[in-house]
């Protein structure tokens, strides 16, 4: 059974466009790479960048080690604090994607939910929940972030900023992506309610919360997969924005936005490895999800096939 | 014809704005100043700032030495009285005439119940008006430091004052405003010609000013402008011809470049830890509080490599100290400038030995916006704790955070910078930091710490008069504060500003800007 369903995965439209479009090896490749890290950062780190006892400041600001100066035991050299900069961008490389696929599970949940609602309900239901969309869409992404996050930051003590950034930063993310889904699956629910099978579950009696999730739900998915991908990239921008202005991820614990903001500060010193490196590593995997989040976009278009 | 003479009108205006633009100064500073109420805050940022409008009975020169500004002498009558000669035409911006009644009126609006300048200028009770041009300051007993007390405290008009209900004080740190926050009306050698919060101060020069300039500007310009590297863009690029302070890390490339220059100096500013000796910490992990036990202190203070703070972090400018104040206040000895040396082995033998060794967690409290590289102070302060065996928890907040929670004592081990300023002696650390709290006394003294000698010997200096007995007073505490470990220091920061190579200004060891001095050559 599991053998048919590889073998047609092996010969579906998707694996055979997948094969053709080099971007998306490509980018695929550097994505694997990229989450591996993440995921086994503990192990592939050389020093674990939150232990402060670790950190010993007579090595601070070292180059990385090809360079005169340079420390074997500090590949990409070390920030101000000593802290090694390529163990740090590992740990921060895990907090960005931690940060980003929960903000996109969040913001896919909660779009998803009221995007269905909206299309299948109509009416005053769905006036609601799309002037709020429309009201959210005329504001920048990043505004709402700010707004929400500035309003969590100032209902939590701020002893408890620290320990809850993640979770404040998940929501500020989550809380301002929901719009796009919940138009898709509107506009997408609003077609297929239309559609002859629903019908028929109606008249045998399926009731209105059995028919979105078990009829709907999965004819409306594809698109959201699309939106879940390229929305992945938006939600690390946003993070890297966020700690970048200094109201994200603290300076013990930081993700990659933090480290650019730290290493900004050091651009004229001539230190410039602090900075350099946490932004390739961000725009590479940026880079590479939105190419994939593109090959994603044409592969399931049957337009363009 | 016509275009020749245009081009020629054109070219006379061209060298009008570069002969006027040349004597504008712009500066930037890491923040913008409290508001323009020189009565409202204690900062001496803002105060220094507002001193460029107001001015005060008597002022300090280039060298830190008092000499008469809007009073012209002074004569102790009686142990608590003293008369002040006032200046004869000095004017207002707003064309008033200055006389004894703003003194009166600005004094006793500076020591108000409300104001939070009154500990600035403590003991005055009364200002009586002789004649237009005469006051006697009435005290509660002998002030030895009233005249430096007084450099600080600036005169505002009475009649203005009262036209515009602002004769209460207000309370810039608690948020509030009046009409003194962004309008002023001083006798200073400027005035304020616009003010946009957080953005541009605009100030001109005080054409009838009654001081015979040293400065040959027209005009200031101030921007705050927070992150570092871009105030350094900003000085590199020629937008700014004085930026303060310049980050240390930068002051190689600010060398480097061409047609700016860095100013250093050795700064007042001592830079501690305060260490919370109260009944129990704030975050501990430990029954009661491990840091009452001098051993664990000390153990601290072992655990602490100040010379490679200074060398890595402070550039090697900063001037490592065992002292509570700087060489150049008065109450230093060099006795009380001996460091417990940097041993981390000694430090976990005395946490072992006072029953810790495991170590204990408590909260390192400091401020991150505040003094030089704070935030990366504590951090490798905080590392090399816990490689002496501690478990210290670092919180790197606002200065408004920070200080609030200094003031209620929800700090454990916390970072203070004390300049002693106004007044430059070290009395200023006795009263302020050491003395058990109790009326103006203890503002700053870490819970639970009170040494009764030290008490009575702050209550002596603050009325001895004969200048040596007072000295060594002062000396004898200061040594008693070392011994307790009652506060744990660090180093003096270094004054680090940079200039265009057009503009001259001394660099006071208060790191104070004081624009009535510079120069722009052409």
């Amino acid at each position: 059974m599991a053998d048919t369903t590889f073998h047609r995965a092996l010969d579906s439209d998707l694996f055979w466009s997948f094969r053709k479009s080099w971007t998306a090896r490509v980018s695929s490749l550097v994505l694997l790479v990229l989450f591996g890290a993440a995921i086994f950062a503990p192990w592939l780190a050389t020093q674990n960048p939150y232990d402060i006892s670790q950190l010993f400041l007579l090595d601070s600001e070292l180059p990385p080690m090809w360079i005169d100066g340079g420390d074997p035991r500090y590949i990409l050299g070390t920030d101000q604090q000593a802290r090694d900069l390529y163990s740090a961008i590992l740990y921060g490389l895990r907090l960005s994607l931690v940060v980003g696929f929960a903000s996109v599970a969040l913001a896919a949940a909660l779009g998803i939910t009221l995007g269905l609602l909206g299309g299948f309900l109509g009416g005053i239901v769905d006036a609601a929940i799309m002037r709020v969309a429309d009201i959210l869409l005329s504001f920048p992404a990043i505004l709402v972030a700010l707004l929400v996050n500035g309003i969590a930051r100032g209902v939590l003590p701020p002893d408890q900023h620290a320990d809850a950034a993640i979770w404040v930063l998940i929501l500020a993310i989550g809380l301002t992506n929901w719009v796009q889904y919940a138009r898709t699956v509107r506009g997408s629910t609003m077609v297929e309610r239309q559609k002859e099978y629903v019908q028929a579950a109606r008249i045998n009696g399926v009731s209105g919360s059995g028919i979105m999730i078990q009829h709907i739900l999965p004819n409306v998915l594809g698109p959201v997969l699309v939106i879940a991908t390229i929305n992945l990239g938006m939600a690390v921008l946003t993070e890297a924005t966020l700690s970048f202005l200094g109201v994200g991820m603290p300076a013990t614990q930081p993700s990659l936005g933090t480290l650019i903001r730290i290493g900004n500060e050091y651009l004229f010193s001539g230190i410039w490895w602090v900075v350099i490196f946490p932004s390739v590593v961000l725009v590479v995997l940026v880079l590479a999800v939105n190419l994939l989040g593109d090959w994603l976009r044409d592969a399931l278009n049957p337009k363009l096939r | 014809m016509m275009y020749r003479d245009l081009m020629m009108t054109a070219a006379v205006l061209g060298c009008i704005a570069t002969g006027a633009s040349a004597e504008t100064l712009r500066y930037a500073t890491a923040r913008d100043v409290y508001g323009l109420d020189p009565h409202a805050v204690t900062d001496s940022f803002t105060n220094i700032f507002t001193h460029h409008i107001y001015e005060p009975l008597v002022r300090y020169d280039a060298d830190m030495t008092v000499e008469p500004a809007l009073a012209t002498s002074w004569e102790v009558i009686e142990p608590a009285r003293v008369r002040f000669t006032l200046r004869e035409g000095v004017t207002f911006h707003g064309g008033e005439t200055f006389d004894a009644a703003d003194v009166q009126v600005s004094l006793m609006r500076a020591v108000d119940p409300k104001s939070p300048l009154r500990g600035n200028l403590p003991g005055l009770k009364a200002v009586e008006i002789v004649d237009d041009l005469t006051v006697d300051l009435v005290l509660e007993g002998p002030a030895p430091l009233l005249n430096n007390y007084l450099t600080n405290i600036f005169i505002l008009d009475s009649g203005w004052l009262e036209e515009h209900g602002a004769t209460t004080p207000i309370d810039a740190s608690q948020g509030e405003e009046g009409y003194t926050t962004n309008n002023a009306n001083g006798t200073g050698p400027f005035r304020l010609e616009s003010r946009r919060p957080d953005a541009l101060n605009v100030l001109v020069v005080n054409e009838d000013w009654w001081d015979t300039p040293q400065h040959n500007l027209t005009r200031i310009e101030h921007s705050p402008i927070g992150s570092d590297a871009t105030r350094v863009a900003a000085l590199l690029s020629g937008e700014i011809d004085l930026i303060e302070p310049a980050p240390l890390q930068d002051a190689a490339r600010i060398e480097a470049a061409e047609g700016v220059r860095m100013l250093e100096n050795p700064g007042l500013r001592s830079i501690m830890m305060g260490i919370n000796m109260g009944d129990s910490l704030v975050d501990g992990d430990v029954e009661g509080n491990p840091l009452k036990d001098l051993r664990v202190r000390q153990a601290l203070y072992h655990a602490i490599n100040m010379d490679l703070i200074r060398d890595r972090i402070m550039r090697g400018k900063s001037r490592v100290t065992g002292s509570l104040i700087a060489p150049q206040v008065t109450g230093y000895s060099e006795a009380m400038d001996e460091r417990l040396p940097y041993d981390p082995e000694k430090a976990r033998a005395l946490l072992a030995e006072a029953g810790y060794p495991d170590g204990f967690a408590f909260n390192l409290n400091c401020p991150n916006d505040r003094y030089v590289n704070d935030e990366a102070i504590c951090q490798a302060m905080a590392a090399m704790m816990a490689q002496a065996g501690f478990k210290p928890r670092l919180l790197a907040e606002p200065r408004q955070i920070h200080f609030q929670k200094v003031d209620n004592r929800e700090v454990d081990v916390f970072m203070l910078g004390w300049a002693t300023l106004p007044m430059l002696d070290g009395f200023s650390v006795l009263s302020a930091m050491l003395a058990t709290p109790e009326g103006e006394y203890g503002t700053f003294t870490p819970a639970g710490y009170a040494n009764p000698r030290v008490d009575e010997l702050t209550r002596g200096v603050a009325v001895e008069l004969d200048p040596e007995k007072r000295l060594s007073m002062m000396q004898e505490a200061l040594m008693l504060a070392h011994e307790d470990v009652a506060w744990l220091p660090l180093h003096q920061q270094p004054l680090s500003w940079a200039v265009r190579d057009s503009v001259e200004i001394p660099q006071a060891a208060d790191d104070l800007v004081r624009l009535w001095y510079a120069r722009i050559q052409n």
